[in-house]
């Protein structure tokens, strides 16, 4: 069986590490031997979370929404099924909202219980979302979370934080940059961060990103 | 019957400031895309649910000393001994002893795409009309509860109002413990800060949680 190479990890204690790679190559092992895994399908599965759903899937529905009115309306209506028209639906993602952010209203997504986070349209959650600091503080101080990642709001614009404590996925639509009028749907997309879909962030300014070929 | 989760973390304090970490990085250790990829192959047996899932993760006695794919992993582990599909012996041999028990489906390399594309809605047809409605103030349940359950402590015995009616959805709590789907109605209730952190400054921000209707009482003209 192939296992992803990951270089080295010199942050983490290396004997806990190899006891974690011992443990759970063991258990995969146990589990192809009774036929309850495929691991071809393991090797399948990280893969498709490596290289095919993840963050740029949702930064093409938020580029369209920029982009398409019509498209923006339907989002806002039924998110499931306007997400789902670009190909992108299921495990994580069954039951979809998006959440639209504006100067006068900043929405910004936790799951305080455990990680719940819409897969098909952001893949795997970061470390630090499924983390103790961000489920016990975005919901009680959620301005200083958001200087954590540099982000600093007017006073006037409202927090509203989401917590996803059911089967009900949300993705949040930052605003659109200024002098972006010019850009493709494709170039537009470039602009959106996963940080910005999670309202840990906001979306790039033109200015601050490479030249598009 | 006794039952303590340690994963209910909304509120807390202590737990020092949120690291960010850059878009594509998705795995810190080889094993960990192994465990990831194990727990959703597992799922796709229908051995048990995600519900079930999230009380064996939250259940995990080491659970805040644990990073969140050695939680994924020791639950897994935990949830296959529970059900004889996997014995400790086993592990510590790595090789399989007893024979294996039936499951209801294997998931091949073949159909992983399809599997992850169908996913597992949770939304079943209503049976009787919600009790609430949008701009209802509503209290949630007061007291703590010996089983899995989806209220976060910091909104308990709080009054909100509910935002969204999001239909009706199989009930965390019953589907958690095997006592089948019991689907309930599911709102977005929205609180204002002020009545979930006292001290803090009214209109600062506002949180909602999404709360099966079994979660709710009406609030009253106290309210």
């Amino acid at each position: 069986m192939s296992h992803t190479h990951i270089g080295d990890e010199t942050e983490h204690d290396h004997s806990e590490l190899d006891a974690m790679e011992l443990r759970v190559r063991a258990l995969e092992t146990v589990l192809a031997q009774k036929g309850y895994i495929d691991p071809a399908a393991l090797d399948v599965l990280i893969d498709t979370y490596q290289t095919r759903i993840g963050p740029r899937n949702g930064a093409r529905v938020v580029a369209r929404a920029w982009s398409d009115p019509t498209f923006h309306a339907w989002l806002m209506r039924d998110a499931s099924a306007a997400i789902a028209s670009l190909g992108y639906s299921g495990r994580q993602g069954e039951h979809m909202i998006a959440l639209q952010n504006k100067p006068e209203r900043h929405n910004m997504v936790v799951c305080t219980l455990c990680s719940c986070y819409p897969w098909p349209v952001l893949g795997l959650p970061p470390t630090w979302y499924k983390s103790a600091p961000y489920r016990s503080r975005a919901v009680r101080e959620p301005r200083a979370v958001l200087a954590d990642f540099g982000v600093n709001l007017p006073a006037t614009t409202e927090i509203r934080v989401w917590d996803s404590t059911a089967e009900v996925r949300y993705l949040v639509i930052p605003q659109r940059p200024s002098r972006t009028e010019d850009l493709s749907e494709a170039q537009l997309a470039e602009l959106v961060t996963r940080d910005s879909m999670i309202g840990t962030g906001l979306a790039r300014s033109p200015t601050a990103t490479p030249t598009q070929p | 019957m006794s039952y303590t989760t340690h994963a209910d973390l909304g509120g807390q304090t202590g737990h020092g400031r949120v690291v960010p970490e850059p878009e594509g990085e998705l795995w810190h250790a080889a094993w960990e895309p192994r465990a990831m990829a194990l727990t959703v192959a597992m799922g796709g047996t229908g051995s048990w649910n995600i519900d079930m899932s999230r009380s064996a993760r939250e259940t995990l006695p080491d659970y805040a000393a644990l990073s969140y794919y050695q939680i994924w992993a020791a639950a897994l582990e935990k949830l296959l001994i529970e059900r004889r599909m996997l014995r400790r012996a086993e592990l510590r041999k790595g090789a399989a002893i007893d024979p294996p028990i039936s499951v209801a489906r294997v998931l091949r390399a073949e159909s992983v795409a399809t599997a992850l594309a169908r996913g597992s809605p949770t939304e079943r047809p209503n049976v009787d009309a919600a009790r609430f409605a949008v701009g209802d103030r509503v209290r949630t349940r007061k007291l703590k509860v010996a089983h899995h359950t989806r209220l976060p402590g910091y909104v308990q015995g709080r009054v909100g109002t509910i935002e969204r009616v999001h239909g009706t959805h199989v009930f965390a709590d019953p589907h958690a413990h095997g006592l089948g789907e019991q689907p309930q109605w599911l709102y977005t209730v929205v609180f204002d800060a002020a009545q979930l952190w006292p001290g803090s400054a009214p209109g600062s921000h506002r949180v909602s949680v999404d709360a099966w209707q079994p979660y709710l009482e009406p609030a009253g003209a106290d309210a």
